[in-house]
């Protein structure tokens, strides 16, 4: 199994930290993972993005030009991204940043307002941990050792112990994105 | 961890002392990392004024008999060529890394290998080889950098780590190897001599023609013997293999992934990565291809490692080449489809 995640948006968005997140769940899962930024003049420009390989075998080219799940996070990310998504994919998409929906039916779409969400449950700045708590809830099945107890963990490891209180935060973005 | 951030620590488990650097993009997470342990770990670290005074701290430290390092990405490491040929033309062994960008001349920050025939060819005037080592994971950045200063020590040659930007901005799981590092004893390096010996001199000047000409051919004896010992590749897939993909570094990676589709699609296709660039794995290619009736070489630039890899086979087999550059990445796609093309011919 090899899944290829690609997350992208807005410098700020915590686009680089989800896909941390995601790959030291994998590899606290005992997976195969690669994480690759964005780090070029897009990133200076104000957008930035992250591929994240997940796998069982040894992974090959560590850069998405299919991904299985898009976190689409802005405007840009979305019209840059959604066509090259693989057939019988997802995507994921700040709708409280973007109003762009997909004309493809051949992947599923899921239009979360994950910026208000996060507003309003006082954890702003975690729409990314919401949505991937939205992507552990409705892609479990291609994320192999990727779960709620291993994506705690890594948010631990990541995290340091100086901003313990983030910690908490994070894992309640985490499970308001799964419920 | 990310790839320039193990390179670094791999450096200061490898015993390096002292690294001396100037910051670049995609290659400053070196410096940064060491700016920060350097000192710790009971080494020296010096931002420098000029990537030309970093690599002659460098010459300076490895006379002294120490481990020593300089990165950069490629328009410095252009800047550095003349104190690399210096260090070649002293003897004195330190490892050089080069992260990669796209070129000629500033170019831009995207990964780039480019500069395959600047390392193994042209890395400075005069008659010299360095050392080169493609890695093509975190991991092997890892390995490699212990390997490099080991080589570079054993034989007394500047080394050099031919990374580039998405091996050196990737993160990948990674074990150190739990071993120490294997300083060898330098009785030729001028760290005083107490007046208990005669006094070493490190030099590379000769002006009569004789001394200059002992001195290179007497330093090519030892090339031959590293083209013999030092050689490195990683053959994939080849024993039955019709169509052989060449191709070095984190391109090896897209090859290999390209690789397992044209079998799955029923072409016999196999992978040859070499992993030392200088000296070239001659002999492993031609073991790779011993079935093979096309080779094609993916790279990261206008097809700079062609001539040595039709060189190595002798032009016995055509060689196509499928290439992206200025940081363009070749996708999984684009080679499978050549692989495919290359089938039907």
């Amino acid at each position: 199994m090899l899944t290829e995640i690609l997350i992208s948006g807005f410098g700020g968005q915590g686009v680089l930290f989800a896909g941390k997140c995601l790959a030291q769940a994998g590899m606290l899962a005992g997976m195969n993972v690669s994480w690759l930024p964005s780090y070029g003049p897009e990133m200076r420009g104000g957008t930035a993005n992250c591929s994240v390989c997940l796998s069982d075998e040894q992974i090959g080219s560590p850069l998405i030009s299919e991904p299985d799940i898009l976190i689409a996070m802005n405007t840009p990310s979305f019209d840059r991204f959604v066509n090259t998504v693989k057939s019988n994919g997802s995507i994921f998409v700040d709708s409280s940043i973007t109003d762009r929906v997909s004309d493809r039916n051949d992947i599923s779409c899921r239009y979360i307002p994950t910026s208000r969400i996060a507003q309003e449950n006082e954890l702003s700045g975690m729409a990314n941990i919401i949505l991937l708590g939205k992507v552990l809830k409705n892609c479990k099945d291609k994320l192999g050792g990727v779960t709620f107890e291993t994506l705690k963990d890594s948010l631990e490891h990541i995290i340091p112990k100086t901003k313990s209180a983030l910690i908490e935060k994070n894992i309640q973005a985490l499970m308001l994105g799964m419920a | 961890m990310k790839g320039n951030e193990a390179l670094a620590e791999a450096a200061l488990r490898a015993g390096c002392k002292c690294f001396f650097g100037y910051p670049i993009t995609p290659q400053t997470e070196i410096s940064a990392y060491l700016a920060k342990n350097m000192a710790k770990r009971g080494g020296t670290f010096l931002q420098a004024e000029s990537e030309i005074a970093a690599v002659n701290m460098v010459l300076g430290a490895s006379a002294s008999g120490v481990r020593a390092m300089t990165s950069s990405s490629s328009p410095g490491i252009s800047l550095k060529s003349e104190g690399i040929s210096y260090l070649a033309g002293s003897d004195l062994p330190c490892v050089i890394v080069n992260v990669q960008r796209g070129g000629p001349g500033l170019g831009g920050i995207q990964p780039s290998q480019a500069d395959y025939l600047q390392a193994t060819k042209a890395s400075g005037h005069g008659d010299f080889h360095i050392l080169v080592y493609a890695p093509a994971s975190v991991q092997e950045t890892i390995d490699m950098t212990f390997t490099a200063f080991d080589t570079a020590d054993r034989y007394r040659i500047p080394a050099m780590i031919l990374s580039d930007g998405l091996l050196g901005q990737m993160m990948e799981p990674v074990v150190f190897p739990d071993i120490k590092a294997q300083i060898t004893e330098k009785p030729w390096s001028c760290c005083g001599h107490k007046n208990e010996r005669k006094h070493n001199i490190i030099n590379s000047l000769y002006l009569c023609p004789d001394e200059l000409e002992k001195s290179v051919r007497d330093r090519f004896e030892k090339y031959r013997e590293i083209e013999k010992t030092c050689t490195d590749a990683e053959l994939y897939l080849c024993d039955d293999a019709q169509i052989v993909v060449t191709a070095f570094g984190a391109t090896a990676r897209i090859a290999k992934s390209a690789v397992d589709i044209a079998r799955s699609k029923g072409i016999k296709a196999g992978l040859f990565r070499p992993k030392t660039l200088y000296p070239f794995p001659k002999k492993e290619l031609n073991n790779a291809c011993a079935k093979a009736q096309r080779v094609l070489c993916v790279e990261m630039s206008m097809g700079q490692m062609v001539d040595d890899i039709k060189l190595a086979l002798e032009c016995r087999i055509s060689v196509d080449f499928l290439g992206r550059t200025g940081g363009n990445i070749p996708s999984v796609k684009e080679v499978v489809d050549k692989i495919t093309f290359i089938g039907k011919e």
